[in-house]
């Protein structure tokens, strides 16, 4: 069997024509499986999903709880055959569950990775490496100039700051689904018990969190009607990263604005955003976990989607493995 | 390393000058000598390491990794020293043995020749983490632009030790890295350096501008007044054969000016305005002493087409002898004596105005009868020479700025308190055809309103937005809607850089005209009028 008859991209998404299915379609389908909860990657509207239960949780969360016609829980490691396609999650180690798709017919095995990283996050299960025929791989990071260092060095960098400016407040912004949820878990693991302040955008997601077991301590809403703006002062307030244009982000002393995220590696990328304390923390793989993932499946065959793809594609040239961008549209480029 | 270059990460991005000086004073307490004086150092400008070249290092990283890749790698970075920060091979550290600290690496780059700098360079990439490489890297090629000047560097010294930052600035041109006996002063360990040195800076004493009502209260008799020229300050300093140009905040600028350091030829100390022109002719404009201004290197054409000369107004040293101690009258006698034995094509006297009381000296104030007169100075006649900013003797009294009425074109997000406020604007007047006319940029300013000023023209912005570009967003401005804004400066000059020719001075809004049609904000020849050229 050809790999292109087993999956390939249409406008809706990538399809799957033997099992008649689409992998994160960008528009509504018969029948959708989700890799995870991010918004360009789960939309409602489908008549059938199959996806994690915390994926699914998280979708209902986000769109109400008819998000789609039916929905199926898939189990991790559980193999579902759908009109003959072996079906299988596996998790991605990305978000609250993140789960990467294997997609088997005829003794050929394609992996659909949705987003991934291999650095530990104790807010979700870690990425687990599926030997494949093709891997289709994200690129967000695509790129030798992305490393990201240890998110505890990151945290490390943000405490440290907040005991030399005292009188100043440090707003945080990081993406509302995983990336706050994370933050907040690497600040509890460094021994910072305080409350911490999260916009409002955040509480849902935080709640839904802490009922699937992830303890994020105490958290008060950073709203005008808390405590007097004085006492901001000294304390992390965390937000959506919009949040900093945002009127709502003034009634803080002072603040020191610090973002979350992969690109915060490029100094260009913080002046441009107006970030005083860039905070290297993602959740995606960088250069060294792209590259060793490809290697750790096995695959003979590579196709890689949304982010920088020449770079991974003249890589794998470079290794000898097969490789082409796969042109995938709907999907954010720079989102983390 | 990783302490400097966590400090160089954080300046870079630290808006405030106090967040910036809080990060210097934290640096210069918790890191040990020496490595702490080599980040001085840097920081001030004090460290060359000529065997370093940027073509180097490009060369380097493609000897160790895909050429293909390192481009790609490039172009999305757009920072040759980041890129190679970051793309650099990872190695263990244990392997290349522990990680070098600054003195090491200074030590290291130091000591380079042309020939083993590549090697040399490749071994400290290799025992370093990104940002001490990248802070590497900054260090060898030079010019770490991160937004300190060796004056706020100072200004942070004089915070860690509490002492004057002009006690710093004398000191500072006979001390050298790493500056162990400083630091030890300003912790308190030792007595205050004494230099042997020569022709060292003298702190310069700095005016008050004149307050409303604060020369009612004063005798004009006891007072002496004289045009405030508009240069730049400067300290011309001989001592036993050695010459030092500094300005007025100690930076040794000798090296930009040899047709004036050719001429400095006496024994003695004096304290002047910097001027184009030859002043047996003509004063030329501040736009042409810009062309002589922060270059580390001067042609034959541009000292004869910009030749410099100083206008002195006082001398604070003759042969051996400190005159700083004496009243501003007797040192302004031997200053008009020791002028006049030097070649008057490179100083002059900066005259002496008579004035009889403080409403004559208003009327000279505001029709100066020379473009390059920016005010005038009031000086004490008993003033002795104090060095920093005394509350009393020195006055400046500035020509009122002039004023445009210009059209908000663009608004831009300010920093730190203002983070989410549009509060940095781009401002046009009126351009081409009178029947279809169209907006030039002429200028930017990020002050000059109030806190509901700012919120008003914040909520204009957001209300008024056309386009966007990353934290940029452009507003409604035609001839029909808009916002005029009074801008208020000191000057103009020419400028190649600015798409209208012409680059403000200091520009700040002085007034929101919410009330003016944008059709009636001025047209750019008002400027060009401006010229005095």
């Amino acid at each position: 069997m050809n790999a292109r008859d087993l999956l390939h991209p249409r406008p809706e998404g990538l399809y799957c024509p033997p099992g008649d299915f689409y992998i994160d379609p960008v528009r509504p389908v018969g029948r959708a499986l989700i890799t995870h909860g991010h918004a360009d990657h789960a939309r409602a509207g489908n008549r059938a999903v199959l996806a994690t239960r915390e994926t699914l949780d998280i979708m209902a969360i986000r769109y109400g709880e008819d998000f789609a016609g039916t929905a199926q829980a898939a189990r991790l490691g559980e193999t579902i055959t759908i009109n003959g396609v072996r079906v299988t999650f596996h998790p991605a180690g990305h978000v609250l569950g993140s789960a990467q798709i294997s997609v088997e017919a005829n003794g050929l095995r394609i992996v659909a990775s949705g987003d991934y990283k291999r650095q530990p996050d104790p807010t979700c299960a870690g990425f687990e490496t599926v030997p494949c025929d093709v891997f289709i791989t994200e690129a967000t990071f695509g790129l030798p100039v992305f490393v990201h260092p240890p998110s505890t060095e990151e945290i490390e960098r943000l405490l440290k700051s907040v005991a030399q400016f005292p009188e100043r407040s440090h707003i945080v912004g990081a993406y509302a689904l995983g990336k706050a949820q994370r933050v907040i878990t690497l600040l509890r693991q460094a021994g910072y018990e305080k409350p911490i302040f999260i916009h409002g955008a955040l509480a849902r997601l935080c709640g839904y969190y802490e009922s699937r077991g992830i303890n994020l301590g105490p958290l008060e809403p950073a709203t005008v009607e808390g405590p007097g703006r004085e006492s901001y002062a000294g304390e992390i307030v965390i937000g959506p990263p919009s949040a900093f244009v945002d009127r709502w982000s003034r009634r803080f002393p002072d603040p020191i604005a610090c973002f979350a995220s992969g690109w915060m590696r490029i100094r260009q990328r913080a002046k441009q955003r107006g970030v005083e304390l860039p905070l290297i923390i993602s959740d995606h793989a960088d250069w060294t976990e792209l590259t060793d993932t490809v290697r750790q499946t096995g695959a003979r065959e590579v196709w890689v989607t949304h982010g920088r793809e020449e770079a991974l594609v003249r890589w794998c040239e470079i290794e000898g493995i097969a490789a082409r961008p796969l042109h995938l549209v709907g999907y954010e480029d720079e989102g983390d | 390393m990783e302490r400097f270059a966590e400090l160089l990460d954080r300046l870079v991005l630290t808006p405030s000058r106090n967040g910036k000086l809080t990060l210097l004073v934290d640096y210069f307490r918790a890191v040990p000598d020496p490595d702490r004086g080599f980040a001085l150092a840097a920081l001030t400008g004090g460290l060359d390491f000529p065997a370093v070249k940027p073509a180097m290092l490009r060369t380097l990283v493609t000897e160790r990794m895909d050429p293909v890749l390192f481009a790609y790698s490039y172009d999305y970075v757009g920072d040759l020293a980041e890129t190679v920060s970051l793309v650099w091979p990872h190695r263990p550290r244990r392997e290349g043995g522990p990680a070098p600290t600054l003195s090491d690496i200074v030590q290291e780059l130091a000591t380079a020749s042309r020939s083993d700098a590549p090697a040399r360079m490749a071994g400290l990439l290799d025992r370093l983490e990104v940002p001490g490489r990248f802070a590497a890297i900054k260090l060898a090629t030079g010019g770490l632009r991160i937004g300190v000047s060796a004056r706020l560097a100072k200004q942070a010294l004089a915070a860690f030790g509490n002492v004057e930052v002009t006690e710093i600035e004398e000191l500072w041109h006979g001390l050298h890295a790493p500056y162990m006996e400083l630091f030890a002063w300003l912790e308190g360990r030792a007595a205050k350096p004494e230099s042997a040195a020569k022709a060292l800076f003298r702190p310069v004493m700095l005016s008050h501008p004149v307050a409303e009502g604060d020369l009612e209260k004063l005798d004009p008799a006891d007072y002496s007044a004289e045009w405030k020229w508009d240069g730049i300050r400067v300290q011309v300093t001989c001592e036993s054969g050695i010459s030092r140009l500094y300005s007025r905040t100690g930076d040794d600028i000798s090296g930009a000016f040899p047709d004036l350091m050719e001429e400095m030829r006496f024994e003695g100390v004096l304290d002047g305005e910097l001027l184009v022109g030859d002043p047996t002719e003509q004063t030329r404009t501040f736009g042409d002493l810009q062309q002589r201004l922060n270059r580390k290197t001067v042609s034959k054409r541009m000292m004869t087409d910009y030749p410099v000369f100083v206008r002195c107004y006082d001398l604070l040293q003759i042969g051996d002898r400190d005159t700083r101690s004496l009243p501003f009258a007797e040192r302004r006698k031997l200053l008009e004596e020791f002028v006049g034995r030097l070649p008057p094509e490179r100083f002059d006297l900066s005259p002496i105005l008579e004035f009889e009381d403080w409403k004559t000296l208003e009327e000279m104030r505001r029709n100066p009868p020379h473009p390059v007169v920016e005010g005038v100075m009031i000086k004490r006649r008993d003033s002795t020479y104090v060095p920093g900013r005394p509350k009393g003797p020195w006055f400046k009294w500035k020509r009122d700025p002039h004023v445009i009425d210009a059209v908000l074109m663009y608004a831009q997000r300010g920093h730190g308190k203002r983070s989410s406020f549009y509060s940095d604007y781009t401002f046009g007047v009126w351009s081409g055809d009178p029947e279809e006319p169209e907006l030039v940029p002429v200028g930017k300013a990020y002050f000059g309103f109030t806190d509901e000023e700012l919120r008003q023209i914040d909520k204009f912005v957001r209300d008024n937005t056309i386009d966007r570009f990353g934290p940029v967003r452009a507003v409604r401005a035609d001839r029909n809607q808009g916002l005029v804004i009074e801008v208020a400066f000191e000057g103009i000059n020419r400028s190649t850089r600015h798409k209208s020719g012409v680059a403000m001075r200091f520009p700040r809004i002085s007034r929101l005209r919410w009330d003016k049609p944008t059709v009636e904000a001025d047209r750019i020849e008002t400027l060009f009028d401006l010229l005095g050229d």
